[in-house]
């Protein structure tokens, strides 16, 4: 009850201000507005206060490359909780383009822009809006209704793929950006954010060039940070360890506690330890279709038996995990999880 | 289409034509992109209009964020959402984190998912919205037809569900809950309440589905502790339609021909219901044990408790229970045609016992003044290693047991006018 009441009021305070009034106060029509890149925009050569930066598992988003940016204001610096969580300054912006490569395995090939996310920290918390891409090339328009198109590309074995791709539009942002209904990014964290990047001035750990340059407090030693293995690297981390960095970034923003999925009882975030919640012999609560006519989440020893495995392999609308932003099966995530759960002791 | 320029026109470029190129859909209807549009730009008090048509819709409208808004169609059988072709989302609408919501007068088909979830929502109200799945009953329709969950508030009226390959009208997790006047058949459950407090089920027409109405408490949830639930001036009617729910879900373990079921819930209150016809029982009343599910959440309790019947009308023909359960099954090899209305798994929970070993009244089962209803209890504390050999069960069939009565619970009583 208290949570209910506690939901309401903040509802109750935030509502007036996520007006449209408050959409158009907040956004420029045409990514150029914001001033972020150099000329020609679609190069994304960052300006002085725009920092490029990667996170350690990315979430899958059909084989699109990302470019991502951090803008914080001059003279302020993100800060951090009691839990190393990052608090950011108003008028903080992340910066997030969508592309694809002609050629999914040459990074040299012309790359198509699609779609470039903003999340704009503003002093009645974060907004999202996405940006589509004109044909030139030349610059991205503000789409608050989303869209869709179709793209090709020469994937991996050598083959032209193809996917009806899926901008999301404003309210889809929040369905996956959001920690007990407030607005929040998700990728960037110290344990996502703790690994070398290439700078234009050379390779630094991202942590490090960030306090640096002064937009972030100053930490302790890096060893002791926590840090997500890529689970793209079969050499970085243990198969637990990459199979819960994947489930962690395409899963737990809505799959844990305080977000969209809780409801569910299924929680794949990284710190997660309760083998139920994780989803080992968990049956399903409002699955549906999406339960395969399996009995469990997951059963130790067999992925073919276990509803995960079902719904991250499907791409039908009504039984696909996760439920947005996704057409193909990305199929290098599927085999790590078969072999996770194929690993698990079926005692 | 489009198709990507670039500045050198050599033959190595022509291979982008074929394969680097991108167009904009223009299936993208204008029709779903307007309304997507005005979900997102809506303000306070503003009312969202449906003209009449059938319009086919690709993926999921979601409202978020909002109060006080009015979505309203022109009739149930005016504006059609038609998602036979939805490509993304897991929802035909979604509606998250709003306040004061009232849907009216629009009807959804062929959702691929569910057909209208809310999340978060304080103060909604569905009116004369119906959900349907065209094919009639399939595993491939989607779970739920109205889906709030985690919803404070919610009033559901004279709408109609079918087809939902869960339940039809399912109110989960959720507080202070009114469902009535509405229609729900060809459902796996009609009308479900799951793991939610206060709620009155009453003047609805629940029938041809496998389960009518069913009330549940499922363990490893946020919201726990189901209770207070009213079920009263309902008509039960026929809910024989054989389980078609995708294996692994709850709601695919309740057997076909079952009225009113309730499950692990406390205060429960049925009476005044027409339960006709169904064939394997009018009302059931178990623990989460018949499942045969283990759980590990040590916060759930298992138990159904202070359960009060009362006033119903039973009326049923001799036939056959369903063959296609264990419990029909059972009840065919002891009953054949002539099964008993209300079957209790006589399973109290044991920190209700008093010093001498009973339950009080206040926390039985009590069944009063029911027209024409024969009683059974399943004893399957005893009777657990009896399932797959029936023969040897024992049985009690005489209902003084549950001769007690119980204080009434009160209305829920909604904050708006209705």
């Amino acid at each position: 009850m208290k949570v209910f009441y506690f939901l309401f009021f903040i509802t109750l305070l935030l509502s007036p201000l996520l007006s449209s009034n408050f959409i158009f106060k907040h956004a420029h029509e045409n990514l150029s507005d914001y001033n972020f890149f150099e000329k020609p925009f679609r190069e994304h050569i960052p300006k002085n206060n725009v920092v490029p930066y990667t996170i350690a598992s990315p979430l899958f988003s059909d084989y699109a490359e990302k470019l991502r940016f951090i803008s914080v204001p001059d003279g302020s610096k993100i800060s951090f909780d009691n839990e190393n969580n990052f608090i950011y300054p108003i008028n903080t912006f992340l910066i997030k383009t969508f592309f694809y490569y002609h050629d999914i395995s040459d990074i040299n090939s012309n790359r198509r822009l699609i779609e470039t996310r903003i999340l704009k920290n503003t002093s009645a918390g974060w907004i999202a809006l996405p940006y589509i891409w004109n044909e030139e090339q030349t610059d991205a328009v503000l789409n608050l209704a989303g869209g869709r198109m179709r793209v090709s590309w020469v994937h991996y074995d050598g083959n032209p793929l193809e996917v009806l791709y899926s901008v999301p539009n404003m309210n889809q942002c929040k369905n996956c950006h959001t920690l007990n209904n407030i607005q929040q990014p998700i990728g960037p964290k110290i344990r996502n954010l703790n690994l070398d990047f290439i700078y234009s001035d050379g390779i630094q750990n991202q942590l490090t060039k960030w306090v640096s340059i002064s937009i972030l407090d100053s930490l302790p030693k890096l060893e002791i940070l926590p840090r997500t293995v890529n689970y793209n690297n079969e050499k970085d981390g243990t198969i637990n360890e990459r199979a819960r960095a994947w489930l962690d970034i395409n899963c737990a923003h809505c799959h844990s506690k305080g977000r969209p999925a809780e409801t569910s009882g299924l929680y794949l975030n990284y710190e997660e330890k309760n083998e139920t919640a994780i989803g080992i012999f968990k049956p399903p609560i409002a699955a549906g279709r999406g339960s395969g006519g399996l009995q469990y989440n997951i059963v130790p020893g067999h992925p073919e038996e276990s509803i995960l495995e079902f719904r991250i392999s499907s791409t039908d609308p009504g039984i696909m995990m996760p439920e947005l932003n996704r057409k193909l099966i990305h199929k290098e995530g599927v085999e790590l999880i078969q072999d996770w759960i194929r690993g698990m002791d079926s005692q | 289409m489009w198709i990507i320029t670039t500045n050198d026109c050599d033959m190595k470029y022509f291979k982008f034509l074929t394969f680097f190129q991108i167009f904009v859909v223009f299936g993208f209807a204008e029709f779903e992109r307007d309304l997507q549009l005005k979900l997102i730009l809506a303000e306070p008090g503003d009312t969202i209009k449906l003209e009449s048509g059938l319009f086919p819709i690709l993926g999921t409208l979601s409202m978020e964020g909002k109060q006080d808004i009015v979505i309203k169609g022109s009739g149930m059988n005016g504006t059609i959402l038609s998602f036979t072709n939805q490509v993304e989302g897991a929802q035909a609408l979604s509606i998250t984190n709003c306040n004061n919501i009232i849907l009216e007068d629009f009807t959804i088909q062929d959702a691929k998912g569910d057909a209208i979830k809310c999340q978060y929502v304080n103060g909604l109200i569905f009116r004369r919205i119906k959900t349907q799945w065209l094919g009639g009953p399939s595993t491939q329709n989607g779970a739920y037809g109205l889906y709030p969950v985690q919803c404070e508030n919610i009033l559901i009226e004279h709408c109609v569900s079918i087809g939902a390959s869960d339940a039809g009208i399912y109110v989960g997790q959720s507080n202070n809950i009114v469902v009535r006047y509405c229609e729900a058949f060809e459902n796996v459950a009609g009308i479900e309440i799951e793991n939610s407090i206060k709620a009155d089920v009453y003047g609805n027409n629940v029938h041809d589905n496998t389960g009518g109405i069913l009330v549940f408490d499922l363990p490893d949830l946020i919201v726990k502790d189901g209770r207070q639930i009213r079920i009263f001036d309902n008509i039960v009617k026929e809910n024989n339609l054989d389980n078609f729910a995708p294996k692994g879900n709850i709601v695919g373990k309740v057997p076909a021909g079952t009225g009113i079921m309730v499950m692990a819930t406390e205060q429960v209150e049925i009476f005044k219901n027409t339960i006709v016809n169904n064939k394997t029982a009018g009302t059931t009343v178990v623990s989460y044990f018949i499942t045969e599910e283990e759980t590990k959440d040590t916060q759930y309790n298992p138990y159904t408790s202070a359960i009060f019947i009362h006033d119903n009308v039973y009326k049923r023909e001799l036939q056959l229970p369903t063959l296609d359960h264990d419990i029909g099954i059972l009840l065919f090899t002891h009953f054949f045609r002539n099964i008993p209305d209300i079957i209790y798994d006589g399973m109290p929970d044991p920190k209700y016992f008093d010093k001498n070993g009973l339950i009080p009244d206040s926390k039985r089962l009590c069944i009063k003044n029911n027209y024409n209803a024969s009683y059974l209890n399943l004893d399957i504390s005893i009777n657990f290693e009896s399932w797959y050999s029936p023969f040897l069960a024992e049985f009690n069939v005489d209902e003084k047991e549950c001769d007690c009565y119980q204080n009434q619970l009160p209305a829920v009583k909604l904050p708006f006018f209705y």
